[in-house]
């Protein structure tokens, strides 16, 4: 492996991974590189990422229940969906979930952001107050400011837990906008009849041999 | 003011629109105009006869269709190619809207924690810092009975005058938001150190009500005999509450 250098042994090595998967499994929170490096101050930055590769790398290879994720720039282990019914069933709890009305403003904040209320209503053509309100107790989005407008109407944006939610890394790695075709709807339909997920960035053909609807998603 | 459409497919006057394009199967580029108008308005009917009440923008998509169908009727539309197809007034905001819609579906496809994905002692999964959950939210009568004491010790002091307005609600949220970025839960007596006379100590607590009002503080009480506690519901080191986004244009 090339995490090996020639001034640490393997020992060393193996003792930097355990210490950081030591720190993985009690964190409550996404751990930050330099969060990290808070515990090992005389581990340089690089040095800890290239560790926190093989350790994803390693869950990978161990074929474990659990995964190293990169969400909200940080690093956190976290269960495969595969599992999810019995960690629910476990926890007595409900999934989480939000209404249709709710995952669709939340998407119109994610994209639009910063946005006013008024913006959002232009789309959904709805009052959605109420809805603004559970996203903001939910800590999914967070009020940015005012606008300078008359009324001054508030600014919202989304929130570190909203990446932490929907497994994204930062807000550049929202999924892309789809550009809606030439015969718009028909595209629309076809996707509700789609069981399976294709990532934006995959390619025809790479479409074409997944069989499998199951198909577990990379991490980037 | 309150007003809740809520039939099976759609929501809003875009959703109303984006269903009858489906049940027509019309190709989105090239709306049959006048169909789509005359079974836009049949709904609207429906629902005045359903006693719905029907949102104001119903009406305003409304008059905009039955606009763009008496643009597309005017003659000699098709010489000046200069000019764009009417229809485009609606085309553009419904394919953003379903742009937005799709991805919702693909925001809500993804490994969601809490429902697909786990983290250990994740107590909380869409809910917010556990710590705050279990408090019980003070009330407005609460937070007037405290804010009655605070008057009340100014009074004691002797340091009750009238002056002319000085403060501003807008200035105190600011220094309340900078009492919270120091320290992220503080008391409500607090915020109004300082604060020299009745109507400043008025305008502090307008702010504080504002602020609890826009869901930027939580404000509780652990028990009824407890002091009011204040806490941050924003990012303490995002810079970015409550300053002005300035240079991004509506």
């Amino acid at each position: 492996m090339k995490m090996i250098r020639p001034f640490s042994g393997r020992r060393m090595e193996k003792q930097l991974k355990l210490i950081i998967e030591a720190l993985l499994f009690a964190a409550e929170k996404p751990l930050l590189v330099r969060d990290i490096q808070g515990a090992l101050p005389d581990r340089d930055l690089a040095e800890i990422v290239e560790t926190l590769e093989a350790l994803r790398l390693e869950y990978e290879t161990m074929d474990r229940s659990f995964s190293l994720k990169e969400v909200a720039q940080g690093y956190q282990i976290r269960t495969k969906p595969d599992y999810a019914t019995y960690v629910l069933r476990m926890t007595k709890r409900s999934s989480a979930r939000l209404s249709p009305a709710a995952m669709e403003t939340l998407a119109i904040v994610a994209y639009k952001q910063p946005v006013i209320r008024q913006e959002i209503e232009h789309f959904r053509g709805v009052d959605t107050g109420g809805i603004l309100r559970t996203l903001l107790e939910k800590n999914l989005i967070r009020i940015m400011g005012r606008k300078h407008l008359p009324g001054r109407p508030l600014i919202y944006g989304t929130t570190r837990k909203f990446l932490e939610v929907f497994d994204l890394n930062n807000l550049e790695s929202l999924p892309k906008l789809k550009e809606i075709k030439e015969f718009g709807i028909g595209e629309v339909q076809a996707t509700q009849t789609y069981e399976n997920k294709t990532p934006a960035a995959s390619t025809v053909q790479e479409e074409e041999i997944k069989t499998d609807h199951r198909i577990k998603e990379s991490p980037s | 003011m309150d007003y809740s459409v809520k039939l099976e497919m759609f929501e809003g006057p875009l959703d109303l629109l984006i269903h009858l394009i489906h049940k027509n199967e019309v190709d989105i580029f090239d709306i049959p105009i006048s169909t789509i108008t005359e079974q836009y308005l049949e709904y609207l009917e429906l629902m005045k006869s359903l006693e719905m009440s029907i949102a104001g923008d119903f009406l305003v998509m409304a008059s905009t269709l039955i606009h763009i169908k008496s643009r597309m009727l005017l003659p000699g539309r098709n010489e000046g190619d200069e000019e764009e197809d009417p229809r485009l007034e609606i085309t553009r905001p419904l394919l953003e809207y379903m742009q937005l819609k799709e991805m919702a579906k693909e925001l809500s496809e993804r490994e969601i924690l809490g429902r697909d994905v786990f983290i250990r002692s994740d107590t909380t999964s869409f809910d917010e810092y556990p710590d705050m959950a279990p408090k019980p939210d003070a009330t407005l009568f609460q937070l007037m009975d405290a804010f009655r004491r605070v008057v009340a010790l100014g009074e004691s002091k002797g340091s009750l005058t009238v002056s002319l307005e000085k403060w501003s609600v807008k200035d105190k949220v600011e220094s309340i938001i900078a009492l919270l970025r120091e320290k992220s839960d503080i008391f409500f007596e607090e915020i109004f150190t300082g604060d020299q006379d009745l109507s400043e100590l008025i305008v502090t607590f307008l702010a504080l009500l504002e602020l609890v009002h826009m869901g930027l503080i939580r404000v509780f009480q652990p028990s009824q005999q407890s002091r009011i506690h204040l806490t941050a519901c924003f990012d303490e080191n995002d810079p970015s509450v409550f300053r002005e986004k300035d240079g991004k244009t509506a």
